[in-house]
């Protein structure tokens, strides 16, 4: 090691530029699947690792500043490394490290982009994921940003022969540029006149109150429409499916967090006096992301559109604690805000071990089967043991149920809305711990959705004869889903030791520790006093011990005789696998309970007719409520400008002189 | 750990494994009595379970391991729920590790693991039970965690023995969040445990099954499991209850060690109230359709918003 590698940001560098070796040297053999698949993404893993490794040990590092002279001349690129940004490379490379090593096990010959170019895309977005959160100046910022908007589109539309997949990265692309330049409309406001566009130079500026808060709804609304906050997740589920499986996966895992990074950096960081107002209008906007995505979610028969869903839910919860957050950090609640953001932090490092899991198992099941409609899928569990039972962790954990990861931060938040009603303003007092009911409420149709999605492809028959053929993952993809369950176990297990390793960055963000000295390290009892404890471990230990008293209990006194037969089913012996619920039979309790949120079409079929068809599409009322409006709008604006466009050479000519004179006029 | 605590805990958990099938016998039977129907032996429940261990487990050919560790799980889930609930004593040790929340979580898991367990086989009931199942804890689940959210702001903590203490020792008086959470308490208590009129717990064939539909499949020691921890399930509703809306006659950290004991025959004559009370709602209403059931559960959930509303315009 070279003595410039004394400071993590320096080894984060390091690692982010490997990254960018690595993508390129997919490059020197591009058609080589040997070599890309089996011998770069292994190595980029590793990578991720140290990138983890080095984020683990840069925690407890006082933040820390690089200036790299390139680029335009003078605009050097400023770099800083804080506890914030610590933990999201944490975020990164944890989860990429899992994702990698599955993919070095995914990629095959196919059509669209070849190996070399997506290794190439893939190390290049996960260097400027990195990029993102090293970023100290609205330049280097934006251009890591769009980097990363830009590989990821390039790695959406692999399969860029598919008209559906050219269609959703267009989406995608769109979206994303609106969004960024929403938040460059945020870094023009928040420079505060000075013309400096570096972070500290914002962190310095005093801003108006207004000028202040069209800053922050400018960030809400850039980094929401990267992060899939509704009205802007339109792209999201039709993104994420058409992305190969270990993409979906670090898009979802990953690439919504720094969404999350972004907009904590600019409200806790940059603009540093939150109002508690703001916190209102983001709680509002993630409560209703988090239940817009999950009765979707629950209404797919799509696998891995089934799953975006899913994380525009997530998502929406991972805003609901952030708006708390500035609730009470702008009211004077500095413990409180601490206790939101610690459940804000912990449900982004949930979310991206679940969701990656879940992801790179949908990975498998397609790689195996062809196929990513639940309707044709099931009773996976037989032929794909290991990844069926990996899986399962990333079910339950998604659900949020005890002891598994996702209960620890849903545990966490609702601990914050607890304490809700002593916010001193009347009326935000009340309806705060009415929003408690609705995150109660996503979290338990998450649990539904999960039920679904497990059953429908693991579980119950194949429901179609080809599904006998299924084989389990190869050795590197069960690496990587084990690695990604173990991340879920780990952060279930142990959250006591995740917060301290977070309370840092809290402090940073929130002004104020939690006091956390009090409880056994096998306690999460995050306000002393209240006597609210939870143990994963001690719960965990409990129910297996019950669990095995039992199994012991039953073979002692009783005795293990088991007989094979055919399913009972009250009797009815010509059962076959088309009577078992389909995602769409499993998803009607939902189209019928939340009937209002979708566009419905149905084709029922008439009592003569000799081939009976039954069809459901479901669609986002969001698109003929608002896209289509607002698509309409922009035509006739556009239609209306139209005549500017003359087609002949004068007229342009004439359109920049009188360009030139106004500018000239302006600055005279 | 102090010696009063283990026998607490002890108490208590021995106490729920032994009084479940009892609580679902006597409500039988006072069903029966308001039917005009003779009624079948309190210890039916008893001789059913012993006779279940006794019998060959039969499994259908396709179902996967999840499947036979299912009902130990969900056995296991009730069990350790019986634990926390501080149904006699509120010196559990066993409560650090889960409060009320976790609690409600705990009895999610259970649901889960049967959901999944009936999905297993790829049945037409099973698949059916499941999805029902589902959707009637998506909807009770919300419900009962505000119960307990008023409960927990009314004494400052989600630990139960703790709302509970809180609860027992303060001057009698009226609590009006209480009255409304009370009545949603009592309608989830009714949908989550397969009760009329969300279920009819005395079928076994009937279209709109819920709860038996799950178990269609089991046999032998694992259906014996699961009926246990289906009594076990009623019995700890029950116990939730009493702890949020009728706290008084637990022995308290403050009371003696012979508080513990004075605390059973008080257990006794609320659940044998509660029965009785079971019995009557459940003569009284009639089933309603499968479709019908968010439109109920929905008012579980609405009374019990009402209910923190109330406390939080009245602080009471």
């Amino acid at each position: 090691m070279t003595p410039a590698l004394h400071s993590p940001l320096d080894a984060c560098l390091v690692i982010l530029v490997l990254w960018g070796v690595i993508g390129l040297a997919g490059l020197v053999r591009p058609t080589s699947l040997r070599f890309v698949a089996r011998g770069l993404f292994p190595l980029s893993a590793l990578c991720s690792l140290a990138l983890a490794a080095v984020a683990v040990w840069s925690l407890g590092v006082a933040p820390e500043r690089a200036m790299l002279v390139v680029g335009l001349p003078d605009l050097p690129v400023h770099l800083r490394r804080d506890g914030l940004s610590s933990v999201f490379l944490f975020l990164l490379g944890a989860a990429s490290a899992g994702i990698s090593v599955f993919a070095a096990g995914y990629f095959r010959r196919g059509h669209g982009t070849s190996a070399g170019l997506l290794c190439l895309q893939y190390h290049l977005f996960l260097a400027s994921m990195g990029l993102v959160m090293l970023a100290d100046d609205a330049y280097a910022f934006m251009v890591a940003w769009e980097t990363m908007a830009v590989s990821s589109y390039f790695l959406v539309t692999t399969q860029h022969g598919l008209p559906e997949i050219r269609r959703a990265g267009f989406l995608y692309l769109l979206i994303a540029h609106v969004g960024a330049t929403a938040i460059l409309l945020a870094f023009g406001v928040m420079q505060g006149g000075s013309w400096q566009f570096t972070f500290d130079a914002m962190r310095g500026a005093h801003l108006p109150a207004p000028w202040a808060a069209a800053a922050f709804l400018l960030a809400l609304f850039g980094f929401g429409a990267k992060a899939g906050l509704v009205p802007l997740h339109v792209w999201l589920p039709e993104a994420h499916p058409a992305a190969p499986s270990p993409v979906s996966a670090l898009m979802s895992g990953v690439m919504l967090k720094t969404a999350v990074y972004g907009v904590l950096r600019v409200t806790f960081d940059l603009l540093g006096q939150p109002v508690w107002w703001w916190g209102v209008v983001a709680l509002a906007v993630g409560l209703f992301t988090a239940l817009y995505g999950v009765v979707f979610a629950a209404a797919q028969s799509d696998m891995k559109r089934l799953l975006a869903y899913s994380s525009i839910e997530n998502i929406g919860l991972i805003f609901t604690a952030f708006g708390l957050a500035i609730v009470f950090r702008g009211v004077g609640m500095p413990t409180l805000a601490a206790l939101a953001l610690i459940a804000l932090l912990y449900h982004c490092l949930n979310h991206a071990f679940m969701k990656s899991l879940l992801f790179v198992g949908t990975g498998a099941v397609l790689h195996s089967t062809g196929e990513r409609n639940l309707g044709r899928l099931g009773g996976l569990i037989h032929r794909m043991p290991w990844v069926a039972w990996l899986t399962l962790v990333g079910t339950l954990a998604l659900a949020g149920l005890p002891p598994l990861n996702g209960f620890v931060s849903e545990w966490l938040l609702l601990q914050a809305f607890l304490f809700a009603h002593e916010v001193p303003h009347t009326f935000v007092n009340m309806l705060l711990p009415m929003a408690a009911a609705v995150v109660v409420l996503a979290a338990a149709l998450a649990a539904y959705v999960m039920v679904k999605f497990f059953g429908v492809i693991f579980l119950g028959q194949p429901r179609e004869a080809a599904l006998a053929g299924a084989h389990d993952a190869g050795l590197l993809q069960r690496l990587g889903l084990a690695w990604l369950a173990a991340g879920c176990i780990a952060l279930a297990l142990f959250p006591t030791q995740v917060i301290h390793g977070l309370r840092g960055v809290v402090r940073q963000l929130s002004g104020a520790d939690l006091p956390l000295e009090a409880a056994p390290w096998w306690l999460l009892e995050p306000i002393p006093g209240r006597q609210a404890s939870y143990s994963a471990l001690g719960f965990l230990l409990a129910v297996t011990a019950v669990v095995l008293l039992t199994i012991l209990g039953v073979r002692l006194f009783y005795h293990r005789r088991v007989r094979r037969a055919d399913p009972w089913d009250c009797g009815f012996a010509r059962l076959d696998a088309r009577m078992q619920d389909t995602a769409e039979g499993f998803g009607q309790p939902i189209r019928h309970i939340f009937g209002s949120f979708f566009l419905l079409r149905r084709e029922l079929p008439s009592p003569s007719d000799r081939a009976p068809r039954y069809r459901v599409v479901i669609s986002d009322r969001i698109w003929e409520r608002l896209y289509g409006p607002l698509g309409g709008l922009v035509q006739r604006i556009a239609d209306g400008f139209a005549w500017v466009q003359q087609g002949r050479i004068a007229t342009y000519l004439l359109y920049s002189f009188v360009t030139l004179v106004a500018l000239l006029a302006l600055v005279l | 750990m102090r010696p009063i605590e283990i026998v607490t805990q002890l108490l208590e958990l021995a106490a729920a494994l032994a009084a479940a099938p009892l609580f679902v016998g006597w409500i039988n039977q006072c069903r029966a009595w308001l039917q005009n129907r003779s009624a079948p032996s309190i210890w039916l429940p008893y001789r059913g379970i012993r006779k279940l261990f006794h019998k060959d487990a039969v499994i259908a050919v396709r179902a996967s391991a999840l499947f036979r560790l299912a009902p130990y799980i969900v056995f296991a889930a009730m069990v350790v729920a019986a634990g926390i609930i501080p149904s006699m004593g509120t010196r559990l040790p066993v409560t650090r590790i889960a409060d009320a929340i976790a609690l409600v979580g705990l009895l999610a898991t259970a649901r889960v693991f049967m959901s999944l367990a009936a999905m297993d086989v790829g049945t037409a009931f099973g698949t059916l039970g499941a999805r029902r199942e589902m959707m009637v804890g998506f909807l009770a689940e919300p419900a009962l965690l505000m119960i307990i959210f008023v409960a927990s702001l009314i004494s400052a903590t989600t630990a139960l023995p703790a709302i509970t203490e809180h609860l027992a020792t303060q001057k009698l008086g009226l609590y009006p969040s209480l009255a409304f959470t009370a009545i949603a308490f009592t309608m989830v208590l009714l949908a989550e445990n397969a009760r009329i009129p969300i279920d009819n717990p005395a079928t076994h064939l009937e279209l709109t099954m819920i709860h038996e539909a799950l178990l269609l499949e089991y046999s032998a020691r694992h259906l014996a499991l699961m009926e246990w921890a289906a009594a076990l399930k009623l019995l700890n509703y029950a116990c939730i209850g009493f702890a949020l809306f009728i706290p008084w006659g637990v022995s308290t950290a403050a009371g003696g060690p012979l508080t513990l004991f004075a605390s059973i025959p008080v257990l006794a004559v609320k659940l044998i109230a509660a029965g009785g009370v079971l019995a009557l709602i459940e003569t009284v209403s009639a089933k309603v359709r499968v479709f019908r059931a968010p439109e109920f559960l929905a008012t579980a959930f609405l009374f019990a918003v009402l209910g923190l509303l109330v406390h939080l315009l009245l602080g009471a």
